[in-house]
């Protein structure tokens, strides 16, 4: 029998844009499945850089990504884009589609799904992300908050092996915030959360990773990463003033 | 945004029209459009009955008068250049209440102004009976350009985030003392249009790259697949022939 894969293995990853700007300089990240890891780092750390590669947006100038076993290469994108669920910072660049049923059925239907199979999907990312019942409104018509959630939906419809956020938690409001950290805790998936919202890192991983200067700084219990203030302070990061790790 | 957040062309009902499948509605009213045009500018009676042929239809969807009319204030740039014709058009003069006017440019102006009337009045009901979202499945149910299709996809979606996108910028303009009067803050303005653009581009780009997170490979997925039932398009033939019944009858005529 062989042991399950781990969801995302990324090694050697190094990139360079187009304009000779060296973003990443050899990363290495083994998410286990299930698992639910942030990745912390300061802005201009090639955070989006890396999530890039995950679902082959950008392709590795140098070393390489897998995702449950399985290489990101042209002849594999398909399979990778759907195991790969990437939600997008600003939900209104991820809900393109005149209303939210149309959006949450645009994977899955890309997929080649059709018919009741395609509307049972969108009816359980729906229901998984708490918002049963607006899959007919248009997506400008939602809160904030509710786009966010739509924005996961759009991609567990897809049931990807791993969901991974580009700063979940910006411009959510206390409540919207702790909405969305419980459909977050809800669901059996491996999560990777690009943030640089602290307190939400240590609310919803266990694990953190720092991306700084394109390599991996630090990996490990984020409740030990963000008691040390001098390694946070070296990479740019700072806790919010009278929070303290570990007090909950 | 209109109120109610529904489009402001759009009138919400349940009356035949508005249950017509809009791939029918839509060669309907376009053939509709090409026998008024092919219609000879003489025959003043054809105009007559095409005119209560869309005020049945207007009858029957329950658009009221005065919402037709508001709406037609659209074609105001045209009825003023069929204006003009009149007067500075040449050959043989009329005099018409003391006006030494062109008989050519009389007629042209007669054409374009019935024409253009009635086309703009068809339009005007097929967007009062029709959600802008539905005329585009329509028009992909057609096989009109994906391209095109597409891209009247994505004006609706984002119109309303452009539109905002704007009156923030407005707004910060504002704020900051600035406040539109004469020529002078044109270049203030332009270069508003100018960032407005780069913005929208970038936003462009980054919706591109969220569709292609999800698998999209050049092709819409038909999500919504309306067929229309034989009944819909012999109700919706119904404008057109009888147009088209008009047509011929005021060739044979004249």
């Amino acid at each position: 029998m062989t042991p399950t894969p781990p969801s995302l293995r990324v090694s050697e990853l190094a990139y360079a844009y187009p304009d000779g700007t060296q973003a990443l300089f050899g990363v290495d990240i083994t998410i286990g499945a299930g698992e639910r890891v942030a990745l912390l780092g300061p802005n201009g750390a090639g955070k989006t850089t890396l999530v890039m590669h995950l679902n082959g947006i950008l392709t590795a100038g140098h070393g390489t990504v897998e995702v449950a076993g399985l290489p990101v290469r042209k002849d594999t994108m398909k399979e990778i884009r759907r195991r790969v669920g990437l939600v997008f910072q600003d939900p209104d660049d991820q809900l393109f589609m005149p209303t939210v049923r149309e959006d949450v059925a645009f994977g899955p239907a890309n997929l080649g799904m059709r018919g009741p199979e395609l509307e049972e999907r969108v009816t359980e990312a729906l229901e998984l992300v708490g918002l049963p019942g607006i899959a007919d409104r248009p997506p400008h018509h939602l809160s904030f908050g509710q786009r966010r959630r739509v924005a996961v939906a759009t991609v567990l419809a897809m049931r990807p092996e791993i969901l991974v956020l580009d700063e979940p938690s910006s411009n959510l409001d206390p409540a919207s915030r702790r909405e969305l950290a419980e459909v977050l805790r809800s669901l059996d998936v491996t999560v990777l959360m690009v943030t640089h919202d602290l307190p939400y890192a240590m609310e919803l991983c266990e694990r953190s990773l720092i991306l700084s200067d394109g390599v991996i700084a630090a990996d490990g219990a984020t409740r030990e990463i963000l008691a040390d203030p001098e390694l946070l302070a070296k990479h740019r990061l700072e806790l919010p003033f009278g929070f303290v790790a570990g007090m909950r | 945004m209109g109120a109610g957040g529904h489009h402001q062309l759009y009138r919400p009902g349940g009356t035949v029209v508005h249950r017509l499948a809009p791939q029918c509605k839509l060669p309907a009213v376009a053939a509709f459009a090409v026998v008024v045009v092919a219609t000879p500018r003489e025959a003043f009676w054809a105009f007559g009955v095409y005119a209560l042929l869309l005020a049945a239809v207007a009858a029957v969807a329950r658009v009221p008068a005065g919402f037709l009319l508001r709406r037609m204030v659209i074609e105001l740039p045209f009825v003023l250049f069929a204006f003009l014709l009149p007067v500075i058009g040449l050959g043989e003069r009329v005099d018409v209440l003391g006006l030494s006017l062109s008989a050519e440019g009389l007629w042209a102006a007669w054409n374009i102004l019935a024409k253009a009337t009635l086309g703009v009045v068809a339009s005007i009901l097929l967007a009062a009976t029709t959600e802008p979202r539905m005329m585009l499945l329509g028009a992909q149910r057609l096989r009109l350009p994906p391209l095109l299709v597409q891209i009247a996809m994505f004006m609706l979606r984002y119109m309303d985030v452009i539109l905002d996108e704007m009156r923030r910028m407005r707004v910060a303009r504002e704020s900051r003392g600035f406040v539109a009067r004469d020529v002078r803050h044109l270049p203030a303005l332009a270069k508003s249009a100018g960032a407005m653009f780069i913005r929208s581009y970038e936003r462009g780009e980054r919706v591109h790259l969220a569709m292609l997170s999800r698998g999209y490979s050049g092709s819409m997925p038909v999500i919504d697949d309306l067929a229309a039932p034989l009944g819909s398009w012999v109700t919706a033939a119904l404008l057109p022939t009888a147009a088209l019944a008009t047509a011929v009858l005021s060739w044979s005529l004249t």
